[in-house]
């Protein structure tokens, strides 16, 4: 089972002023694996990504890519400067090499058809987020990675989104590189867990990383903040589902 | 009689034309990508492209270009190597160099330099040389803007995408400051070292109120470059106001017309 990796991350250190953000952070992404980066804010998951995708030079250690590997990646966010007039299907056009026949194509495959015509700044946390997939997906990866979506984005949309993830891994044929600061969330999509605190804390099944002292160290007591911060996080404008009555009691106090 | 007075308003029209032609893309990436201070350095730096000319007694207009183009190649790495903020940085150069300039002139013995026409513009004053210089330069301007434009656009929206899909964003770059350089530096002529960024930014921003596409904003910038040119020039013959200045407080009103647009949808 075990190929040539498309990415190979090798002792991977980097120092931002006094703090230590990558610690000797070693890891091997297989093809049509999925994994998961996972840990606390300020962790360092966000600039391992940043490393791994070649946007930041690490102080020590390297990156071995399969030649030519595609990318597509899902930034946590994507600010675009409000004075310039984009619609949704010229952003996905400025993907290199993409073709109009595949922009309808993942339009369609991500039930974003109707989004075409619309203004990317008029969109939803859920709706950019999409296209944003869209956007990672043109490039037809072999290596797919999906930064979790600092704001606007509701748990249930992220669920899923999450749920989408092995299907378009099976479509496409490529790796999908996850990160993610919520395990319960991703456990049932991802086939290995890197749970990151600077350095590598431990790693495995997703069922395995859950149970290991190091990741219950840093995330026995989020645990039950996740729940909570799940049944109150259904959002007005996404939820299309009537739960008022299993929610009342527990209250809108959002906002 | 009539060929004489078709002579001397001829020239500065064409200039004024080509001019207004080629800010309207390069003028709306610069407002896209707030580089709106950058063009003002830019401009600023090119006076010492002047001095520099003076003392070698090299083409002025050449002289132009090169300072402004060499000033566009040494703020690229500085901005991404310094540790200051990016308005900060340019302040420094941007006010700097213009000061540098305007010594160094005074230095230069028994030459006498027309600075007001740079640092206000003397269209009037425009020959056809300099006519030459601005067809050569929107002739290649609006030729890369058009051939790059996807590469160029994505690069605008984010430089990470574009980085990671496998696009030169460092050539790109490159490219459009050298354009935006050379722009800057034959716009001097027509409006002025200290009204340069107002014919880049105003079109711009006046034809995002009208446009549903990023295509369409450049294409209505130069058109509103072109309308501000045109009445610019009228007023001025009519009231014997000075060119540039009455070019750019056409472009401001139109601007101001544009907001009425923006209220209406």
């Amino acid at each position: 089972m075990s190929k040539e990796p498309i990415l190979r991350a090798d002792n991977l250190s980097l120092t931002f002023g006094q703090k230590k953000v990558l610690d000797q952070i070693s890891l091997d992404i297989q093809p049509r694996q999925i994994i998961t980066l996972i840990g606390p804010n300020g962790c360092g998951k966000s600039t391992l990504t940043k490393v791994l995708l070649g946007l930041v030079r690490p102080d020590s250690g390297k990156i071995i890519r399969s030649r030519q590997l595609r990318i597509g990646y899902m930034p946590q966010n994507l600010p675009l400067d409000q004075r310039m007039p984009l619609n949704v299907d010229e952003f996905l056009r400025l993907t290199r090499r993409s073709t109009r026949a595949a922009v309808d194509h993942w339009l369609e495959r991500l039930n974003i058809t109707s989004l075409k015509d619309q203004s990317v700044h008029d969109l939803s946390g859920g709706e950019w987020q999409r296209v944003l997939l869209a956007r990672a997906l043109l490039v037809e990866p072999e290596l797919l990675v999906l930064d979790e979506p600092v704001q606007g984005v509701d748990v249930q949309g992220q669920l899923e989104l999450y749920q989408l993830i092995p299907q378009l891994r099976d479509e496409l044929g490529c790796a999908v590189l996850m990160i993610s600061h919520d395990l319960h969330l991703v456990m049932s999509a991802t086939d290995e867990v890197i749970c990151l605190n600077g350095h590598v804390c431990c790693s495995g099944h997703p069922e395995t990383v859950s149970a290991d002292p190091a990741y219950l160290e840093l995330f026995g007591r989020r645990l039950d903040d996740g729940i909570a911060y799940y049944t109150h996080h259904h959002d007005h404008e996404h939820c299309d589902h009537d739960h008022s009555s299993a929610h009342t009691s527990t209250g809108h106090h959002h906002d | 009689m009539i060929d004489g007075l078709q002579t001397w308003w001829l020239m500065p029209l064409v200039a004024g034309l080509l001019l207004a032609v080629s800010a309207g893309p390069l003028g709306s990436f610069v407002v896209w990508r707030r580089m709106a201070f950058f063009g003002d350095t830019l401009a600023h730096g090119a006076l010492l492209g002047i001095t520099f000319g003076v003392l070698t007694d090299l083409d002025p207009t050449l002289a132009l270009v090169v300072g402004s183009a060499s000033l566009a190649l040494i703020l690229l790495p500085l901005q991404l190597a310094s540790r200051l903020s990016a308005d900060t940085l340019l302040g420094i150069v941007s006010h700097g160099t213009l000061a540098i300039g305007l010594v160094a002139l005074s230095l230069a013995d028994g030459i006498r330099v027309d600075l007001m026409g740079y640092l206000f513009g003397d269209l009037l004053a425009i020959n056809e040389g300099h006519v030459y210089w601005l067809l050569g330069s929107t002739a290649i301007t609006l030729t890369l803007v058009l051939c790059f434009w996807n590469s160029l656009l994505a690069v605008t929206v984010s430089p990470e995408l574009a980085r990671i899909e496998g696009r030169p964003v460092m050539l790109l770059d490159l490219m459009l400051i050298l354009l935006l350089a050379m722009t800057v530096a034959l716009a001097m002529k027509v409006v002025g070292i200290l009204l340069i960024s107002a014919l880049l930014i105003m079109p711009p921003a006046a034809a995002h109120a009208l446009s549903k596409g990023p295509r369409q904003m450049a294409a209505i910038a130069s058109v509103v470059g072109i309308v501000s040119v045109l009445l610019g020039m009228w007023a001025s013959f009519r009231w014997d106001t000075p060119a540039g200045p009455s070019i750019v407080v056409t472009a401001m009103l139109l601007f101001v017309v544009s907001l009425t647009f923006r209220r209406k949808r």
